[in-house]
C-alpha cells in the first residue's frame, strides 16, 4: 500500500472503513522504513516486533467498536523519551544498553491514545545540537537531499515524517530542536509552552527550558497529537495546571489577527528564505490579518543567554550519569558532551557565576518583558524559523556553536517560554525546505495553530513530498 | 584570559585524552569569548528570572502508588550485591591503623 502524505486524520477514517487494517499499515511503514534506513539513518531503533503486537491490539479493538484518539497511528518516538523496556539511548554511547523500567509520560499517554510505536529515532547525543551530527550513531540525511543534514537534535523525528517513515513524531525542543528540524524537513513541528507538556521520563538536557511536542505533516495532526499530551502531570512539578484548550475545535475557527513582524528576526536571513517569508506575509494578509511592525529584543543577545543557561543546566543534568545506577561511565561521553558539561562547570563555579549565570537570567527578564510588551499590541509574531535552508553534512565540524547561531531567531522565544509553531512555506532553488515560524504568548498554542493552519490551507506544501 | 581545561575536566569528573584535550583546549575559550558578549548589557536594577511559568507550592496527594520492584530498579545497574548498589570506593583504606 501507498503510505505518501497519509495524516492521522486519514487513517482514522480508512480504518473505520476497513480499507486496510492497522496491522497492514503498520507493515507498509516497517517496509519503508526498511528501505529507506540505509539512506537517511533517522532511527536508532527500529521496534518491529513491538509495533506489530500494539497494531494486532489495535485491530481487536477497532472490530469492538473502539475509539481512540490514536488508535493504530504508527508513529516514531525521539529517543531520549524513556520507553518501558526498550532502549532509550538519547544516542549516546553512555546509555547504549539502557532499558528504562517506566515510560515517560509522553509516551505513556500516546501508549492509552492507542499509538503504534514503531520505532525510536536519533538525535544528536544527549539533543546537545542541530543537525544530529553529534550522534553517537551516525548523522541523520535530510529527505529532500541526502547530502544535506535534516537538523537537530530531532532530526530523525523530521526526517521520519518528511520520509513517510511514521505519521506522527514526537521531539523535543529545548531551544530550536522541535522547529528547526521541522523547517529543514519541509514537516510541521511544535514548541508547545514550557510547562504545557510533560517532561518526566525525558532525558534532561535544560530543565528550565525543555518542552516535548510534536512533529507532524500537517497542523490539524499536530493539535491532535498535543490534545493527548498537553496538560498537568504529577511527576513533573514544572507542569502548569491550567487546563488545556480544544486545540483541535479552536484550530478551525478562521480568526482575523494582528502579526506582528521584528525586523531583527530578517537580519542575516539568506535572500531565498526571506523572499519566502514575505510571500507568507502577503498571503496572511490576503487572508484579513494585519501586519504590524514591533520592536523586540535583539536576538544575538539571547544566543549569549541560552548558550550559558543551557550548559549550566547540562552541567548539572549530566552530573548523574556516573554508570553506577545505569548506563556507561563518564570515559564514554562524546566530545560535544564533554565541552557543554565542562562550560557548564566554568560558567557555576564560584567567581563566575554572578558574571555568567546571574546575568543570563537577568536578560531572560528583560526577554520575558520584552515579549509581553509586544503581546500587548500583537495576536502572534511571525518570521523565518531558521535564517538558512538544510546547510550540507559536514557543516559542525570544528564549530562548536553551530547550534547556538542557527537557532538564533528560535532562542528567545524558548528563552520566554513562548510557544511556537514552524510549518512549511515553501522550497529554495535548490528544492530544500524553507519554513515560517509562528510565535505566540504562553499557553496560547490554540493561536499559532490557528494561524498556521490558515496559511496551511492556502499553500498546500506539506502535499508535496521528497522523491526517495 | 587563561583556563585550565584540565581543571575543569577534573571539577566535572571527566577524563579526557590527550587529544580530547587538544580539541576542547581550543573550543572552550571561543564559546566563552562568545558568552562573554554577555557583560555589555547594562542589567543594574533587573531581576532574575528562575522559572518562567508561575507554579507555587506544588504537592500532590500522599497515597501510595505503584512503584518499582527492587529487581525492577537494579536491573540496569552493572553492579550489584545483595540488592545493593556497588559504588566504587570513595575513601581510601586506612594502613596506619
Amino acid at each position: 500500500m501507498d503510505v505518501h502524505n497519509l495524516t492521522i486524520t486519514d487513517i482514522k477514517a480508512d480504518l473505520k472503513d476497513k480499507k486496510y487494517s492497522a496491522v497492514e499499515l503498520t507493515k507498509a511503514y516497517l517496509e519503508r522504513i526498511k528501505t529507506l534506513e540505509p539512506k537517511l539513518n533517522a532511527f536508532v531503533t527500529v521496534t518491529e516486533e513491538k509495533a506489530l503486537k500494539d497494531a494486532k491490539k489495535a485491530d481487536e479493538l477497532l472490530a469492538d467498536g473502539q475509539d481512540l484518539p490514536v488508535l493504530g497511528i504508527p508513529m516514531s518516538i525521539k529517543d531520549n523519551f524513556s520507553t518501558k523496556y526498550i532502549e532509550t539511548t538519547a544516542s549516546s554511547k553512555v546509555l547504549e544498553h539502557y532499558r528504562p523500567p517506566f515510560n515517560a509520560t509522553v509516551v505513556q499517554r500516546l501508549e492509552d491514545a492507542g499509538m503504534v510505536m514503531v520505532g525510536k529515532t536519533n538525535l544528536d547525543a544527549f539533543a546537545h545540537g542541530s543537525s544530529t551530527e553529534a550522534s553517537d550513531f551516525g548523522t541523520t540525511k535530510n529527505p529532500w537531499n541526502q547530502e544535506c543534514l535534516a537538523g537537530g537534535s530531532s532530526g530523525g523525528a523530521a526526517a521520519s515524517i518528511a520520509a513517510d517513515e511514521a505519521v506522527a513524531a514526537i521531539g523535543s525542543e529545548t531551544a530550536g530542536s522541535t522547529r528547526l528540524p521541522a523547517s529543514w524537513c519541509g514537516v510541521v513541528g511544535l514548541k508547545p509552552t514550557y510547562g504545557r507538556v510533560s517532561r518526566y521520563g525525558v532525558v534532561a538536557m535544560g530543565s528550565s527550558l525543555d518542552s516535548p511536542g510534536p512533529l507532524t505533516k500537517t497542523v490539524e495532526d499536530t493539535a491532535q497529537i498535543l490534545q493527548i499530551i498537553a496538560g498537568q502531570d504529577i511527576h513533573d512539578g514544572t507542569t502548569s495546571s491550567s487546563e488545556p484548550k480544544e486545540y483541535i475545535t479552536l484550530m478551525k475557527d478562521k480568526r482575523r489577527m494582528t502579526i506582528g513582524i521584528s525586523k531583527d528576526y530578517f537580519q542575516d536571513v539568506e535572500t531565498e528564505v526571506a523572499a519566502k517569508i514575505e510571500d507568507a506575509l502577503k498571503i496572511l494578509e490576503k487572508q484579513g490579518h494585519t501586519i504590524k511592525n514591533i520592536e523586540l529584543f535583539d536576538p544575538k543577545y539571547a544566543i549569549d543567554v541560552y548558550t550559558i543557561l543551557q550548559r549550566s543546566e547540562v552541567s548539572s543534568n549530566l552530573a548523574r550519569l556516573d554508570g553506577i545506577r545505569y548506563g556507561e561511565d563518564r570515559t564514554v561521553f562524546g566530545e560535544e558532551a564533554m565541552r557543554r558539561v565542562m562550560l557548564g562547570t566554568y560558567v557555576l563555579s564560584a567567581g563566575h557565576y554572578d558574571a555568567f549565570y546571574k546575568k543570563a537570567q537577568k536578560v531572560r527578564t528583560l526577554i520575558i518583558e520584552n515579549f509581553a510588551k509586544a503581546y500587548e499590541t500583537v495576536d502572534v509574531i511571525v518570521g523565518p524559523s531558521a535564517p538558512v535552508p538544510a546547510m550540507p553534512l559536514g557543516s559542525t565540524e570544528k564549530n562548536p556553536m553551530f547550534g547556538e547561531v542557527i537557532d538564533r531567531l528560535m532562542e528567545p522565544s524558548s528563552i520566554a517560554g513562548l510557544c511556537g509553531i514552524n510549518v512549511p512555506a515553501g522550497f529554495s532553488k535548490d528544492r530544500l525546505p524553507i519554513g515560517l515560524q509562528v510565535i505566540g504568548p504562553q499557553f496560547a498554542e490554540d493561536l499559532i495553530l490557528n494561524l498556521a493552519y490558515q496559511f496551511e490551507q492556502a499553500t498546500l506544501y506539506w502535499q508535496q513530498h521528497p522523491t526517495l | 584570559m587563561k583556563i585550565s581545561i584540565k581543571n575543569l575536566a577534573q571539577l566535572a569528573n571527566l577524563e579526557l585524552s590527550s587529544s580530547q584535550l587538544q580539541t576542547l583546549e581550543e573550543s572552550i575559550p571561543s564559546v566563552i569569548e562568545h558568552m562573554d558578549e554577555i557583560k555589555h548589557l547594562d542589567l543594574s536594577g533587573v531581576k532574575q528570572t528562575n522559572a518562567v511559568i508561575e507554579e507555587e507550592n506544588v504537592y500532590r496527594e500522599d497515597d501510595v502508588e505503584h512503584s518499582l520492584t527492587q529487581d525492577e530498579a537494579l536491573k540496569n545497574a552493572p553492579n550489584t550485591y545483595n540488592g545493593f548498589l556497588v559504588v566504587p570506593y570513595v575513601f581510601e583504606e586506612n594502613t596506619d591503623a
